[in-house]
């Protein structure tokens, strides 16, 4: 771990005590105000920019963002494939099972991933080692972190193969990746990730570059197989539509930070930030009338090596005022009754009749929800 | 490829000028006590060689705090270096130089001169008294010429042939694709030492044989880049309007063709000043008394190695550097004008 | 994969053809009159005459062709023209073990020190290690195999005394001894090929590095180091392949260079005293030899990727 030097001109986003964004129960995974920093040639881009959460044992999370919102960065520094380095800054901590990942050992975090935390990954072409059987792909795996004998792995390799679905694995194992559809290397790639039965998985995009028919087939894996064995998930996805009841939460990052969090169902009955509306207003749904126009959200993501002061979304929101554009929006939860619905913004759509958030701008709020429907 | 690694954090440039201002100073100094220290010679050499990396590292930190930003030094000295060879071997006839291959001219000078040592013969003599700086220069001369010359027949001739072959497609091209591999097929130096039996070894000779070198490699590149090129669109605009073959060549096809291989030709330049130092070094190139590096180094084999290893050093260096310096821009242009080969 | 290789053995048999009667015309191009070259000045012209009419000399080229062709497809690639007029073939044969030896020793000592120097620098993309690899490699691509061998007579024979001068141990008298003279030479001719090898295989290491699925054997756990022998290395290997197929032509050139750098007893020294002594048959001989396994190597190694990448090989049935 690198020094940590005052990166922010904010104030420090946890308060004591922390804001737990998660359920009650003893978390399986506790981030922290999270920063992921790569120094480019064209300066620092902040990846991830002070994101927090908690999961625990069993639960699924959605995270939904655009390209570049930083959210497979921030997959990828949960589980510590990126770790501080020449070039890249990590502060806050990850905690998985209580320990922290960025201040073991490089060995240590290795022995991590496998049985305690794994990943997979967008695109099954490429994540396969072209030049591996399926099979070794799988028992080397096994080996390694099971200490399994070479026979035993390779039956355990196969009872995985079944558990994914996968048809005659007895002849899948001695084929190589580009000897399978995509849709059967995506189940290999599950079946390597659940080797070592995780307690947390880490699925970054799974189906993205998959045909839209296996899409759902390989989500309901996902979401049978977490479910058999008692795995949290974190589901990351562009596509607000995949992560929709599949998930118990959905956050929503925007460049680098979480706009929004609380349980799937209450983010698309009454998004409180406006970046979240305007993306669910965004989803093409069978019941809109014909040729109903779609609504886009204006502008591009800002560049995160120079990322606007104060709210990151201020500069599309149609919503914004002084006050968004100077001082970024600290997570709270303005709802009365959900105590679990987190936003970042300082006029959240809030709804209507039992607007009561303490919220100085509140009026403002509710004028512009009025206007919303 | 040298530069220095995207620095993350900013070094303060003042801190950078004075580090750069002392690591030159002491480049420099280990530099000299290389060249003139009466040491044991590996540890001179060893001396000078990290004399000479200190100090670059403190040219390029100097430079790069006085200018805010970063230049990659290396292809400017490297270019500098070229541009003083050139131009002393071709003014080499009019300079103030000692003798260079007439050894009855040279009876009554003394015989191996250490180098840096006598004004008069600033890089020393050899056996026969003649002077090495004046031999390296004329060895410069011969060795510039032949390949410079080599390179340019081969490429034109190559360039010409592989847009032929890749423009034709078909009949012409599988009969120039077959001579190509028959010509690949014999390994370079051997095909230069079967070439000398048959040819004398003139600076005429040499210089044929070595572009013979440079034909296939060059017909192979203008045949990938001109089929790539041909299906562009525009080439078929200039189809469309009736341009002629011939035209289509010239005009579309030659002037994209041009910077890959120019690029290559800058790389096949030091393979060629290699080729034509080993032939001569076995001595089946340019013979003595007219002196190249090659038969300069093959002259010092044996017992004058060991106690004039400087008769070895000298025309060494000359023949590295130069080497080198076209490695080094031949990389940098095949990076720019023609990445798919520049791997290596 | 049959018609592909039947297709790579015809175009073989041309190359090999072409190869054959360019060298074949060497002797007839020579300027001069072959006889007059051997016998010298001053016999009588019968005596040139059966000397020519033994050489074939008097037969229209293509017969000559035709005969010397085939007598190199029955092993007799002719005589030398000097004294004692032996057998080409035999010498060649003779040559031949200890040219193979230094090439493939200089071989296994080039990958032997590129492969782990590449994976270093790769593991290291862009450090003070990378650099210095890649500035050392660099400058040694830069010094021609005589410079180099000179300049490690210079310190490790002469200077150091490790290494005995000159003299050619075979191996059949003694393994030692023989490992022992031929291990500088061979470490003159690896140099230069060490320095290609670990430069192309840096540069295809450092984008197989960047793969997703490098990054998800990582992400399963597998040690850095198992990452990179594991799962980086074979699909970074194909350009050295390549090249080792090409680099044959320069391994045989630093062969040449060294054997008579050391005063070794192989092809390299055959060929350039030949060339010396004006030998064409012998020339011709060895260079005929030495192009068509020029040619077999590459073959091979075109076969060898079927091996080393599965998506180019065919599932038969």
């Amino acid at each position: 771990m690198t020094p940590e030097p005052p990166m922010s001109q904010e104030p420090p986003m946890t308060p004591e005590p922390p804001v737990t964004v998660g359920s009650t129960a003893t978390p399986l995974l506790e981030v922290d105000d999270l920063r992921t920093t790569f120094h480019t040639p064209r300066g620092a881009v902040r990846a991830v920019d002070g994101v927090s959460l908690r999961l625990s044992a069993g639960e699924t999370i959605g995270v939904v963002g655009e390209s570049g919102s930083g959210k497979s960065v921030l997959g990828r520094t949960i589980m510590g494939l990126i770790s501080a380095g020449p070039a890249t800054e990590v502060q806050g901590t990850v905690r998985i099972g209580g320990r922290d990942v960025h201040a073991l050992a490089p060995g240590e975090r290795r022995r991590l991933w496998g049985p305690e935390v794994a990943m997979v990954f967008q695109d099954p072409m490429t994540s396969l080692n072209p030049t591996k059987r399926i099979g070794t792909h799988l028992t080397e795996t096994l080996r390694l972190h099971l200490g399994l004998r070479r026979g035993a792995a390779a039956d355990r390799a196969i009872e995985l193969l079944v558990q994914v679905g996968i048809p005659e694995p007895r002849r899948r194992v001695r084929q190589f990746p580009h000897e399978l559809s995509g849709g059967m290397r995506q189940r290999v790639v599950i079946a390597l990730a659940l080797a070592c039965s995780p307690k947390l998985l880490i699925a970054d995009e799974p189906t993205t570059a998959l045909d839209v028919t296996v899409q759902k087939q390989i989500l309901d894996l996902l979401g049978t197989l977490a479910e058999r064995l008692d795995m949290a998930t974190i589901l990351i996805s562009h596509d607000l539509g995949v992560i929709a009841g599949r998930t118990d939460r959905v956050a929503v990052m925007y460049a680098g930070r979480i706009a929004e969090t609380a349980a799937t169902a209450a983010v698309f009955e009454h998004p409180l930030h406006p970046y979240t509306d305007a993306l669910i207003g965004s989803i093409p749904r069978l019941s809109n009338e014909p040729h109903a126009e779609l609504r886009v959200i204006d502008g591009n993501p800002p560049d995160m090596s120079a990322p606007p002061p104060g709210c990151r979304f201020a500069p599309r929101c149609v919503h914004a005022f002084e006050r968004c554009r100077e001082e970024a929006p600290p997570p709270h939860e303005p709802l009365a009754y959900d105590a679990r619905h987190s936003v970042a913004c300082h006029a959240p759509l809030l709804p209507a009749p039992n607007a009561d958030s303490g919220n100085a701008d509140s009026g403002n709020a509710d004028s512009m929800n009025g206007g919303d429907d | 490829m040298f530069m220095p690694r995207e620095t993350t954090t900013m070094i303060p440039r003042r801190r950078l000028i004075s580090l750069g201002a002392g690591l030159t100073a002491v480049g420099v100094f280990l530099l000299a006590l290389g060249l003139v220290a009466p040491l044991i010679v590996a540890v001179r050499v060893l001396l000078a060689l990290a004399g000479v990396v200190t100090a670059f590292s403190g040219v390029s930190r100097l430079v790069w705090g006085l200018r805010r930003q970063r230049v990659d030094l290396l292809p400017w000295v490297c270019l500098a270096w070229l541009a003083v060879l050139i131009v002393a071997a071709v003014l080499a006839p009019v300079l103030p130089l000692k003798e260079h291959r007439d050894v009855a001219a040279t009876l009554l000078e003394p015989v191996y001169l250490e180098p840096l040592r006598y004004y008069d013969h600033p890089l020393g003599t050899n056996s026969a008294g003649l002077d090495m700086l004046a031999r390296c220069l004329y060895g410069a001369r011969t060795s510039l010429t032949v390949s410079l010359l080599a390179v340019t027949i081969g490429t034109v001739l190559g360039g010409a042939i592989g847009v032929i072959a890749g423009y034709y497609r078909r009949g012409v091209d599988s009969v120039i694709g077959v001579l190509t591999n028959a010509l690949l097929a014999v390994p370079p130096l051997i095909l230069l030492i079967a070439l000398s039996t048959l040819l004398e070894p003139s600076i005429r000779n040499m210089v044929l044989v070595l572009s013979l070198l440079t034909v296939p490699s060059m017909i192979r590149l203008a045949r990938a880049n001109t089929i790539s090129f041909r299906q562009r669109e525009f080439v078929f605009a200039a189809e469309a309007m009736g341009a002629g073959r011939l035209r289509i060549m010239a005009r579309e096809l030659v002037p994209n063709v041009l910077p890959p291989l120019l690029s290559m030709a800058v790389v096949v330049i030091s393979g060629l000043i290699v080729a034509e130092a080993s032939l001569s070094f076995l001595g089946l190139g340019v013979r003595p008394p007219e002196p190249t590096w090659g038969n300069m180094i093959a002259e010092a084999q044996g017992g004058v190695l060991q106690k004039h290893p400087s008769m070895v050093l000298v025309p060494g260096t000359f023949l590295f550097l130069t080497v080198f310096a076209f490695n080094v821009l031949g990389e940098k242009a095949q990076k720019r004008w023609n990445p798919r080969s520049a791997a290596s | 994969m049959t018609r592909k290789l039947l297709l790579r053995l015809g175009e073989l048999v041309v190359v090999l053809a072409l190869v054959s009667f360019g060298v074949f015309l060497l002797v007839a191009l020579i300027p001069g009159d072959p006889a007059v070259a051997i016998l010298g000045e001053g016999h009588p012209p019968e005596d040139y005459a059966a000397l020519r009419a033994e050489l074939g000399l008097d037969q229209p080229i293509l017969n000559r062709y035709l005969d010397w062709l085939g007598g190199a497809l029955t092993g007799d690639l002719g005589h030398s023209i000097v004294p004692p007029r032996s057998a080409v073939i035999d010498r060649v044969l003779a040559a031949l073990p200890v040219s193979a030896e230094l090439a493939i020793l200089g071989l296994l000592l080039a990958m032997a020190l590129a492969i782990p120097l590449a994976m270093w620098s790769a593991a290291r993309e862009g450090g003070l290690v990378d650099r210095a690899i890649g500035a050392s490699t660099f400058a040694v691509l830069s010094v021609p195999s005589f410079l180099s061998g000179l300049l490690l007579i210079m310190v490790l024979v002469n200077g150091l005394g490790w290494f005995p001068r000159g003299q050619w141990v075979r191996v059949s008298e003694s393994i030692t001894g023989n490992l022992h003279h031929a291990l500088l030479p061979a470490v003159v001719i690896a140099l230069s090929e060490a320095a290609v090898f670990t430069r192309i295989l840096r540069s295809d290491l450092v984008v197989t590095l960047r793969e997703d699925f490098v990054l998800a054997a990582r992400a399963r756990g597998m040690p850095r180091w198992r990452v990179l022998v594991g799962d980086a290395l074979r699909p970074s290997s194909f350009s050295l392949l390549t090249l080792l197929g090409l680099s044959f032509g320069s391994l045989i050139g630093s062969t040449v260079i060294v054997e008579t750098l050391f005063a070794l007893p192989g092809m390299g020294s055959l060929v350039v005293n030949a060339a010396n002594q004006g030998d064409f048959p012998m020339v011709q001989g060895a260079t005929l030899l030495i192009a068509a396994a020029y040619v077999l190597v590459n073959i091979g190694i075109d076969l060898a990727y079927g091996f080393l990448d599965p998506r180019t090989r065919r599932v038969h049935a």
